[in-house]
């Protein structure tokens, strides 16, 4: 049984896409990540998965459980943080975590002050003083304090400082060792990098690749840099070579293939200089989005 | 679902007493003046006649014999009938709505429960404030009346129908208030969306009135529960109350239907 399965997912508002034709698992344990340009559809896919809304066509199924007919059971295992936080009028900060402890057939009060105090929450303060930042930990602690099955992060760091945002990290490795599935949206590749195991890579409201992140990083793409006088972009119109580039008699790309193809290709001309070294997740992602 | 229930009707409570207060002091400036209307009763007939009839139709007021106290009252009546609708307008546009505009609806619909749950709950919560402010302004009428009316008598079972009327008059804007603000996109600022709906209906009732059109003020609650309709012949009129009620339980109905279905709106 998959955590999350979405199958062939669509939505559109009116005319405009949401997005189309997602289809992707989630299993058990995993911290999976989301990632895509702002308006690629992640939100929307979150939202579809929590239905707040409905799809257009296509399902989605949180626990084996279709997310429309078993949405309230399903919710009872379910921790989420949205990507804007919220708050009632005047409500202390406490008031909330109660409030939302209250939805809850198990008693959370001993993991809510836990989490608070880790968090370093002010439970007296009024959630309307507090600074971006800090309603954002209110919203780390109201959606974790139920220990849930499975953890929905939409862009969960942005408002946090470093310091912050490393002990957010680390408490979201230690839900994840506990047991607990994450699903972590967000188009900042350095967090995904360091905690996840697949991505999904979205753009214009499709899911492009999913890929273990360790094999996206090692096996495939080599970041290439030639300087020479004989060697043009012509003598590189061969299959895995991309974004090629000219700027000052140097020639850099992408390649992605068989290493020695390329070695030998260059090896038969004089070179002013060369670099082979492996591209970072972001030029690999921006190659994707380009 | 109790949870969700006391949540609302507590951060109600505030409003209650905010409107609680500004009616009642409609309430009692009215009916203190009575004495010295009464007195000089004559006088103001002679004033009243030299408006226009039409004008005084529009407002209601051409009816009403204020020569007692429960006329009179039925004369402040028309004014705290104004409140009491943006009152019930207010939560009716606001019940669902303010939770998308403040984005606390992805706060409470991620949690553990369904969305008739959530509206029942909400909708109890917004009756229940009602029902208390109501009280507040049973007490308050009866007193005043007593107080003021200088131990005239009075018909008690007119002004039991007049105030009775004020919980379906109010549970209809609820209820009509809900219904628009769950078929438009997005209520961004509930007060023009009440407004609109209250002095539409108003508006609706006083123009019906003048020009005599009587499938005009069939619409509007205004004349349904008329003040001085219901102190003269001391009785509502039923098929008029009927529609109101009607329209109750045609968008309460509507209501849960567009509230499961809806697509709550994400932040912008």
């Amino acid at each position: 049984m998959h955590i999350i399965e979405t199958n062939q997912l669509t939505k559109y508002y009116g005319k405009s896409r949401g997005i189309k034709n997602v289809s992707f698992h989630v299993d058990e344990g995993e911290i999976f990540g989301f990632i895509g340009p702002n308006g690629a559809g992640k939100s929307t896919t979150i939202r579809l998965l929590l239905s707040l809304i409905y799809p257009t066509s296509g399902s989605a199924a949180i626990f084996g459980k279709d997310c429309i007919q078993f949405g309230p059971e399903i919710r009872q295992e379910v921790g989420y943080l949205p990507s804007e936080v919220f708050y009632y009028e005047g409500m202390k900060v406490l008031d909330l975590l109660k409030y939302s402890a209250s939805f809850y057939r198990k008693d959370c009060s001993k993991r809510m002050m836990e989490l608070a105090d880790l968090m370093e929450l002010d439970l007296k303060r009024r959630i309307d003083d507090l600074s971006y930042g800090n309603k954002k930990k209110v919203g780390v602690v109201q959606g974790l304090l139920h220990q849930p099955r499975l953890i929905i992060l939409d862009e969960p760091t942005s408002g946090l400082d470093p310091l912050m945002q490393q002990k957010f990290f680390n408490l979201i490795q230690e839900e994840n060792r506990r047991g607990a599935t994450v699903f972590f949206s967000s188009h900042i590749l350095t967090e995904v990098q360091k905690l996840c195991n697949r991505v999904a890579i979205i753009k214009d409201g499709g899911v492009i690749d999913i890929q273990d992140l360790k094999t996206l990083k090692k096996e495939n793409y080599k970041k290439i840099r030639i300087t020479s006088e004989t060697l043009g972009e012509k003598d590189f119109s061969f299959l895995g070579v991309s974004g090629m580039e000219k700027l000052n008699g140097t020639l850099s790309f992408f390649y992605k293939g068989d290493i020695n193809l390329i070695t030998k290709k260059i090896s038969s001309q004089r070179l002013a200089d060369l670099s082979i070294e492996d591209p970072t997740l972001e030029e690999i992602f921006l190659h994707y989005y380009e | 679902m109790m949870n969700i229930f006391l949540f609302e009707f507590r951060s109600k409570l505030r409003s209650a007493a905010i409107w609680s207060i500004s009616i009642t002091l409609i309430i009692v400036v009215f009916m203190s003046l009575y004495q010295s209307f009464a007195r000089d009763h004559a006088l103001a007939l002679e004033m009243m006649r030299s408006f226009p009839r039409e004008l005084l139709i529009a407002f209601g007021m051409a009816d009403l014999d204020w020569s007692n106290a429960l006329g009179y009252f039925a004369l402040a009546f028309i004014f705290v009938q104004i409140c009491l609708a943006i009152q019930g307008a207010n939560y009716g546009f606001s019940l669902v709505s303010v939770e998308e505009s403040e984005l606390t609806a992805d706060f409470l619909l991620s949690k553990p429960i369904t969305r008739p749950s959530i509206l029942t709950a909400k909708l109890l919560a917004a009756i229940s404030t009602i029902v208390l402010t109501n009280s507040v302004l049973w007490v308050v009428s009866f007193l005043a009346i007593n107080l003021f009316s200088g131990g005239e008598n009075y018909d008690v079972n007119a002004l039991i129908l007049l105030l009775l009327s004020m919980f379906v008059f109010q549970v209809f804007f609820l209820c009509s208030g809900l219904c628009i603000s769950l078929l438009v996109k997005r209520v961004r600022n509930v007060t023009p969306f009440s407004m609109g709906l209250v002095f539409g209906l108003y508006i609706l009732n006083a123009f019906g009135g003048m020009i005599g059109e009587k499938s005009l003020e069939v619409l509007s609650p205004f004349k349904h529960f008329s003040p001085s309709g219901i102190i003269r012949n001391a009785a509502w009129d039923g098929a008029l109350a009927f529609i109101s009620i009607g329209v109750i339980v045609v968008t309460i109905c509507a209501s849960y239907v567009l509230y499961v279905k809806r697509n709550i709106a994400a932040a912008v």
